[in-house]
């Protein structure tokens, strides 16, 4: 990661540089890096050409943070030429970075970026009005920063005129969780700097460095970062370079990890960070072009070693009486991130306060492409047993069955690399009180998820007819239709397995007792014995009965449930990539009602309306390079979250199964104790 | 007749009567039966169909020259399987309990065969000459059929269950006879409830084979992921089917030891139940003619009186014999129990062991599936 950001120069924090320190400084350029170039790349007016930019970032990479310094002359002028407005920009950002890195992940950083970003944000509106081709490109790289985080409804905004507001709007929202992702955005694709970044705590300055490293990361992976990368630059037909590369920044990004680890466990042995860099360069141009599979082998790897969240949802309480009662759960979180502010914390959360949670994240993330993971249904039947107060197992085991649900669904989010980032989930997590959450009393999130599906299922497929060019999406939308069919049906047999289980468990109770009746009316003493000591044997193995019928339940059959809820939000993300491609398709009808316009008024010779028209067309055709853009990055994203949810399925599954074995084999056992103990009660017959 | 049955007594070793065979024709059950006689090496081979069964209960009811005959705790015959029916699956279920289940009849076969090791080991019943010409005679006897015995189930008559409460007269009887009631319906009760549990595994293990199977339709080879999750799916459907493995063979094991035995226990303490009732009878009869001796005239007194005396000897000696085939129940039954849970407990034991290894080898697979 500190290879891309010294590839791609960092200019702009340089100015400020003596007010920093070293290593925040580097965080800057990590950012800033990026969208600069980026930036400048397409646009022709950057006088800087784009060979500069990869002779610079070498140098960058041999010579490391530290040797920023040297660099620095040179980045500077480059930054000051593209235009001043991008540079107050740059400050601004590299501004809360700085504050970012000294406070790590405290929220109260929030409060003082609103002002600064607003205030600048003035400056470089003003200069796009003005100058055109610069500002686009201002506009375009403040845009391309923006998106990634926030999210493609904002991004759908006239370019131009969002500029300005994008800028006010999401800054601060944006950086804000830019700079949290950073940390967390770590662990998951980095495994071993967790480590690194833990251990090295100590070290103060260390620490930030590390802490911006994963920044690089990040930015070039969600931002499907521009420039980083010789070809993208260079052969970026402004448009296209972005999306097209995509893939390739993906597989960089990878590289870059995997070439990071290394170097970061170098780090950690001699804390020494000049030295780092040097080795890493060369790879990661040279295989920059790897194939993506590594980031899905790393990204493996990185989940299961890093992921160092554990919570735990437990002590459903009743809370009030009669039908304003509710069941509040005691969420405890114990982590060594240090996006929290302690390792272990505990909070008390109404089942509302999860759905909340959810039409939260989902609101923010679904459109973007992300799954995100669906909590269990409201039932209204089951809450009314325990708002009742019946004592009853049936509402006991309802409980607990939500209880569990809520467990795993608040696994499934913090799981997810984005969505910990969000700051939803860490005031969920941690925040004493929450505000109540609303709307979420009539319909629960799922249902409510569910009826959205539904009706989009329906409308899209009514008037959407995507023509698929991707043969991956094909495939997979319906292999997902598939699954989900498929999960219904094994949960069905489940779900009657579990009921025979329970059948079962009773039986051999009632058994049981038959057994001990006539245990207790024999004559014969021994037998009389024995056959109460089967009673007795008869007894345990309904409770093993009954505990595998639990099993069975909590393993399998809630496990499928989640996972139907699960493919309904994978299909959502389908839906989501398929609007936007409704919308890309749209602009580009659009835009060819515009020129076939212009082609008229040329015709018919009318040049006052010409300009107009021309006007219009530069407008549409701003707008369908914008929705195609934000079209292939939901692609990506898509097929990003949908690999990832292949892949945790499987984790899931297995582990499921190895839990379900073990227990299988448990009770076995304890058959086998059971069986050995009877055998000589039965030979003493006399 | 005596004496030549006392002769014929031990011409047949009662543990080599085996029923090896038996085949479906339609509604009728061919068995084959196979035993040795004690003096000779060679076996003998015979078919027989229910209603030669059936002849030979009859016929062992109905033997004459035997007194106290009534005494006897007949070794119960299991009542008749409608194999054709198959429609009626829960009715002869109801009628035969767990000797309805089980693959071909198996069980039906063990009952009938433990019924004529009974016969052939009960020291007074062996000597009938019936049980020789129906395990030696290759021409089936139950066609001469159609004696109905005297003592049919007792089932029928109300005044007969006023009759079973009848107070009795001897102590061990009357306490006999309250734990045989206690004891029948029971043990009733309990191989029902173990039919119930049987039922259930079965089911149980019918729904894992469908669980199992339907796990196939997960498998998917179009990607590196979907292969893992396939691979995850079959082996978790080689699991249950594992555990549907394990569910048939605890049910079998269950049916064809604990089962049975329950079977054959209630379906003795049935006959001794008869039995006791058939000694009831006999009482309320000897009861009615003292009534009837002292009631009458001077002249009938001593016709009477003779009468009276033949029905008190034919009950006491009713009551003797009964009193010995008490006993000798008592201790069968507790041995035929106690091989039975023996048996049983053996069984599960070793599938329980068998299929903990199999777990666990299925655990280690699993663990080692995909260790990216």
């Amino acid at each position: 990661m500190a290879a891309s950001s010294e590839r791609s120069p960092p200019p702009f924090p340089d100015s400020e540089e003596p007010e920093l320190l070293e290593d925040s400084d580097e965080g800057a350029d990590a950012f800033t890096g990026t969208s600069i170039s980026e930036m400048d790349s397409p646009s022709p007016d950057s006088t800087r050409p784009p060979k500069d930019i990869f002779n610079e970032p070498l140098e960058d990479i041999f010579s490391d943070p530290l040797s920023n310094i040297n660099s620095e002359p040179q980045k500077k002028v480059d930054t000051k030429i593209p235009s001043p407005s991008s540079d107050e920009v740059v400050d601004l950002f590299s501004d809360p970075l700085d504050d970012d890195s000294e406070v790590i992940s405290s929220p109260e950083v929030q409060n003082p970026m609103p002002d600064l970003l607003n205030e600048p944000v003035q400056a470089p509106k003003s200069d796009v009005l003005g100058e055109p081709p610069v500002h686009k490109n201002a506009a375009r790289q403040q845009y391309i920063f923006e998106d990634p985080p926030k999210g493609s409804s904002k991004s759908s905004s006239v370019k131009k005129a969002a500029s300005a507001e994008l800028f006010g709007d999401e800054d601060e929202e944006d950086l804000f969780k830019e700079l949290p992702k950073v940390v967390t955005k770590k662990p998951q694709p980095l495994g071993p700097p967790v480590d690194v970044f833990t251990e090295v705590k100590s070290d103060v300055k260390v620490k930030p460095q590390v802490k911006d490293d994963p920044t690089d990361l990040f930015t070039e992976e969600a931002l499907t970062a521009p420039a980083p990368k010789p070809s993208a630059s260079s052969s970026s037909s402004r448009t296209n370079g972005v999306h097209s590369e995509e893939h390739d920044l993906f597989s960089e990004a990878t590289v870059e990890l995997s070439l990071d680890s290394p170097r970061n466990d170098r780090k950690k042995k001699d804390a020494v960070k000049p030295s780092v860099s040097a080795p890493v360069a060369p790879v990661a141009s040279s295989s920059s072009k790897a194939p993506s599979k590594t980031l899905e082998e790393l990204e493996e790897e990185e989940s299961e070693d890093t992921f160092d969240l554990n919570i735990s949802v437990t002590n459903p309480e009743k809370v009030g009486d009669g039908m304003n009662a509710y069941m509040a759960y005691k969420v405890s979180t114990q982590t060594s991130l240090t996006m929290f502010r302690s390792k272990m914390f505990t909070v008390r959360r109404r089942f509302s306060d999860f759905l909340g949670l959810y039409e939260k994240l989902s609101e923010k993330h679904s459109q973007n492409g992300y799954i995100v993971p669906p909590p269990p249904e409201k039932s209204i039947l089951g809450m009314t047993k325990v708002k009742v107060g019946k004592e009853d197992p049936s509402s006991a085991e309802f409980v607990e069955r939500r209880r569990a649900a809520l467990e795993r669904y608040l696994q499934r989010v913090v799981s997810h690399p984005s969505l910990l980032q969000d700051p939803d989930v860490r005031e969920f997590l941690e925040k004493e009180e929450l505000p109540r959450a609303v709307s979420t009393q009539a319909l629960s999130g799922a249902g409510f998820l569910k009826m959205l599906n539904k009706a989009t299922d329906a409308v899209s497929k009514m008037t959407i007819k995507m023509n698929e060019q991707d043969v991956w999406f094909d495939e997979k939308i319906q292999d997902v239709e598939n699954e989900e069919q498929h999960m219904r049906k094994l949960h069905i047999m489940v779900e009657s397995l579990v009921n025979h289980r329970k059948e079962l468990s009773g039986n051999t109770a009632v058994f049981a007792k038959s057994v001990a009746m006539l245990g207790s009316s024999e004559d014969n003493t021994a037998l009389s014995r024995a056959l109460s000591q089967l009673a007795e044997v008869e007894d345990r193995i309904e409770q093993i009965h009954q505990e595998k019928a639990a099993n069975d339940f909590f393993t399998f059959s809630e496990l499928l449930a989640d996972y139907i809820r699960l493919l309904g939000a994978v299909k959502g993300c389908f839906d989501q990539r398929m609007k936007a491609w409704q919308r890309w398709q749209d602009a580009e009808n659009m835009l060819q009602k515009k020129r076939e316009a212009e082609a008229k008024l040329l015709w018919a010779n009318k040049p006052d309306k010409l300009q107009q028209a021309k006007d219009e067309i530069a407008e549409w055709e701003a707008k369908v390079t914008q929705y195609e853009r934000e079209f292939e990055r939901i692609s990506a994203t898509v097929r990003k979250e949908v690999i990832r949810f292949d892949k945790e399925k499987a984790r899931d599954f297995k582990r499921q199964i190895i839990k379900y074995l073990e227990s299988l084999l448990n009770s076995q056992q304890q058959l086998i104790k059971y069986w050995e103990a009877f055998l000589p009660e039965a030979k003493a017959i006399a | 007749m005596e004496v030549s049955s006392a002769e014929a007594a031990l011409s047949v070793s009662a543990s080599s009567i085996r029923i090896t065979d038996v085949t479906q024709d339609g509604d009728v059950l061919t068995f084959a039966l196979t035993s040795q006689k004690l003096d000779s090496s060679a076996g003998v081979c015979v078919f027989r169909i229910y209603e030669d069964f059936d002849w030979l209960q009859q016929s062992l009811f109905s033997q004459e020259n035997l007194p106290g005959l009534q005494g006897i705790i007949f070794p119960p015959l299991p009542s008749k399987a409608l194999p054709s029916q198959s429609n009626t699956q829960t009715k002869a279920l109801k009628q035969l309990g767990f000797l309805a289940l089980g693959q071909d009849w198996q069980s039906y076969c063990k009952a009938l065969e433990f019924y004529l090791q009974q016969v052939a080991a009960h020291p007074t019943l062996c000597k009938c000459k019936a049980l020789d010409s129906f395990l030696f005679n290759s021409e089936s006897p139950g066609k001469q059929r159609g004696r109905k015995g005297i003592f049919n189930r007792l089932s029928q008559a109300v005044e007969e269950m006023r009759k079973e409460s009848h107070k009795d007269v001897d102590n061990f009887f009357q306490n006999e006879r309250n734990k045989n009631t206690n004891l029948a319906a029971l043990s009733k009760v309990a191989t029902e409830k173990l039919l119930d549990v049987v039922m259930t595994e079965q089911k149980l293990a019918l729904a894992c084979g469908h669980f199992s199977t339907s796990l196939h339709l997960c498998v998917n080879q179009d990607d590196a992921s979907a292969v893992a999750f396939s691979k995850v799916c079959l082996k978790l459907s080689d699991v249950i089917e594992a555990v549907k493995r394990n569910l048939e063979k605890v049910a079998s094991n269950n049916l064809s030891t604990l089962g049975l035995g329950l079977d054959l226990e209630s379906r003795y303490q049935e006959a001794e139940k008869e039995m006791l009732f058939r000694r009831t009878c006999k009482l309320i009869e000897l009861e009615t003619v003292k009534k009837g001796t002292e009631k009458a005239k001077a002249n009938k007194r001593e016709v009477l009186e003779a009468f009276q005396k033949a029905v008190e000897k034919e009950f006491n000696l009713i009551s003797s014999v009964a009193k010995q085939e008490i006993e000798r129940f008592h201790s069968s039954h507790v041995n035929v129990l106690k091989n039975f849970l023996i048996g049983w407990c053996e069984v599960q034991l070793n599938t329980a062991k068998e299929f903990a290894e199999l777990y666990s080898q299925h655990l280690e697979a699993c663990r080692n599936m995909y260790s990216e």
